[in-house]
């Protein structure tokens, strides 16, 4: 397993340093501080009922921020539900998310130039259309990525069997990363499956996996970019597992993970928590202080309200709002049935 | 112009767009260097090349995926589906992702795929090969569903659907790949999406149908204007998402009778469908209530019952004689 730095923020493997500046390590804390602050108010939001549908991400940090600062803007994101901090960091306005949790239709209406899709509910759809997204890359000849995740029980289904093999047998410029976070609502991995690793699903689609480990941000980091390089370089398709673990529950929809979950192993997963690691070792070349931290916090809690002032002001959308969105062109029926919603 | 079976209407139609649009892709399983288990996509690999026009991996949820990413990277993917019984397979891809594509993202991203699929009775394929599932789709929002009955139909829609910016599913009865020949022009036409055609004027009875039921009920009613001079009107639908229901309308004012003919089960059909409708928009034109015609809820019996099974010819007789009596 890929790792760079242990869990106390010392670097185990010089070799596999990522080159990165100043700026970019600190963009990259700066974004995971971000993050964790973002999901704590989304959260409560949610308990009070001002948000809809919302999956914690807390523990996933490293995994998702460590991967989407390797991609490019116009490397094409296909997020599933939890994977909205790297769609928000790929360019999706946090107040579109917003939206997009209480099922507004503006919520996934993406800025132009943004490119990613709203996030994804069925498990392993993502991974077949990524498939597709990589193909017309390689066909429309584009420098371009296509990069999607899946968690550890989405390796179960067959599109996520589907989507890897099509993308190893066009040779399309696909990563996928798999979030390992050891369990697919209560199911543990072991009862998933008997592969020894989620990794080495990758070798019967015939395509390059690394597993690494995903508490580590320069470790996901960096095997993201070695994936994205080769895709881009017409070098095909790889798997990333990254092992992680939610701090939370499932989602915030009654799940409740002390009924699946021992207090030591969660003890464990948090004693590796990403930000704390991360911290230490920025602390350690004095790139990040308290103070640091601190106003990230405040330009975190500002811009949630901010997002969330911004979504309250959407006017609700409308049926036949929605009716108008179903085609190009409103066939008579539709358009008959939308007559019966304007007073 | 050419005379042309169905199944050269359907080649002639692919082969003018791949011509006429470069973002027009065509793939699906035995669909390039083999021409496809019909042969529908024949010839055309050798002449757009396997950039175009190429083979899968087998399996119908990748194809469909592949087919939603295609699209929202602004290619037009035709996606074949090997016989329209493996679609279930495909079914999240179709229904539940590319059908609400423009849904999930404003209008930012639309799926301008065709989907194509053999299916229909009576020509003896293996179990799960021609069953018409075509009521799976009608439920389907944002989802256009079109199956032509002949040759000149079949190249007019299909290029309609290829150049349609939302997702249309295009099934084709296997019965009427080579069972007619007819006129057809060699340069791209397109035939409204949504609009039914009146293949067979009368004045005496409304006889709704699609597909290869619309053959088996032009022979029921020229067997009856011969026999007892009784005169059925035939609507071929050609487009039974959007239903058109106006046509069907206008015909019920003039007959006041109607019957729906389907080759599918009789439950929450197309012709359930229809009879709603001409009960919401006519009812007080009609002199008996309207009847349906279908096969029975049960699976398909492939091969030995097919054709008991299947609506016949005087089982149509039968229906138009019941409505007309009521």
């Amino acid at each position: 397993m890929l790792q760079i730095l242990d869990v106390d923020g010392h670097v185990v493997n010089e070799a596999l340093l990522p080159q990165l500046s100043h700026d970019e390590l600190r963009a990259i804390m700066r974004k995971m501080v971000f993050t964790r602050i973002w999901d704590q108010r989304a959260i409560k939001l949610t308990r009070q009922g001002r948000l809809g549908f919302y999956a914690p991400v807390a523990g996933q940090e490293a995994s998702m921020i460590g991967s989407e600062a390797a991609t490019s803007k116009e490397d094409f994101l296909l997020p599933s539900y939890r994977d909205v901090p790297q769609a928000v960091w790929h360019g999706w306005p946090m107040y579109q998310a917003f939206l997009y949790s209480r099922g507004h239709v503006h919520g996934g209406q993406m800025p132009e130039g943004v490119n990613v899709l709203m996030p994804q509910i069925i498990i392993g759809a993502q991974i077949v259309q990524a498939a597709g997204v990589a193909l017309a890359f390689k066909l429309k000849k584009e420098k371009r990525v296509a990069f999607t995740y899946i968690g550890d029980g989405g390796t179960s289904q067959g599109d996520f069997y589907e989507g890897i093999n099509f993308a190893g047998a066009y040779q399309a410029p696909a990563v996928f990363i798999i979030q390992n976070n050891q369990f697919a609502i209560s199911v543990p991995v072991h009862l998933q499956t008997a592969a020894e690793t989620l990794a080495q699903k990758a070798a019967a689609a015939g395509i390059p996996s690394e597993r690494v480990d995903g508490m580590d941000v320069l470790a996901v980091y960096s095997a993201t970019k070695r994936a994205v390089e080769r895709a881009r370089a017409g070098e095909g398709p790889s798997l990333i597992e990254s092992m992680t673990f939610r701090f939370g529950p499932h989602t915030m929809s009654g799940d409740d993970p002390t009924r699946y979950r021992s207090k030591e192993l969660e003890e464990s997963w948090q004693r590796r928590d990403p930000l704390v690691r991360f911290r230490a070792y920025l602390e350690g070349q004095s790139l990040w202080s308290q103070a640091d931290e601190e106003a990230v916090i405040e330009e975190a809690k500002t811009a949630v309200s901010e997002a969330l002032a911004k979504a309250d002001a959407q006017p609700k959308m409308t049926v036949p709002e929605l009716i108008d969105v179903m085609f190009e062109q409103l066939p008579d029926d539709l358009r008959a049935q939308r007559a019966e919603f304007v007073k | 112009m050419a005379q042309m079976t169905m199944i050269q209407a359907i080649t002639s139609a692919l082969d003018n767009e791949l011509a006429r649009d470069p973002s027009v892709l065509l793939f699906g399983e035995d669909v390039g260097q083999s021409g496809g288990v019909f042969r529908a996509t024949d010839g055309l690999q050798k002449k757009y090349g396997d950039q175009r026009v190429f083979d899968t991996p087998l399996a119908e949820s990748g194809i469909a995926g592949l087919a939603t990413g295609l699209a929202l990277q602004g290619f037009r993917p035709i996606a074949e589906i090997q016989f329209f019984g493996f679609v279930f397979e495909a079914m999240d891809e179709i229904a539940g992702q590319a059908a609400r594509m423009r849904f999930r993202s404003g209008g930012r991203y639309t799926s301008p795929i065709v989907y194509r699929a053999p299916f229909g009775g009576g020509v003896k394929t293996p179990e799960m090969h021609a069953d018409s599932l075509e009521g799976l789709l009608l439920q389907t929002p944002g989802l256009k569903v079109v199956i032509p009955s002949n040759p000149y139909d079949a190249k007019g829609l299909l290029i309609s659907a290829i150049r349609d910016n939302d997702p249309v599913f295009f099934l084709e009865h296997m019965k009427l790949y080579r069972s007619m020949r007819a006129e057809v022009p060699e340069e791209a036409y397109t035939l409204p999406l949504g609009k039914a055609a009146v293949v067979r004027p009368g004045k005496d009875l409304t006889v709704v149908a699609y597909g290869a039921m619309v053959h088996t009920a032009l022979k029921a009613a020229d067997q009856w204007s011969k026999q007892k001079g009784v005169e059925a009107e035939i609507i071929d639908l050609r487009t039974i998402s959007p239903i058109d229901i106006e046509t069907i309308i206008e015909s019920v004012k003039k007959t006041n009778r109607a019957v729906v003919l389907q080759e599918a089960q009789r439950t929450a059909g197309a012709a359930a469908e229809i009879v709603a409708q001409i009960n919401e928009h006519a009812l007080y034109h009609l002199e008996g209530p309207v009847k349906r015609i279908t096969a029975p809820d049960t699976v398909y019996p492939y091969a030995q019952i097919e054709e008991e099974w299947l609506p016949s010819t005087e089982r149509v007789l039968t229906g138009f004689e019941a409505a007309l009596a009521l």
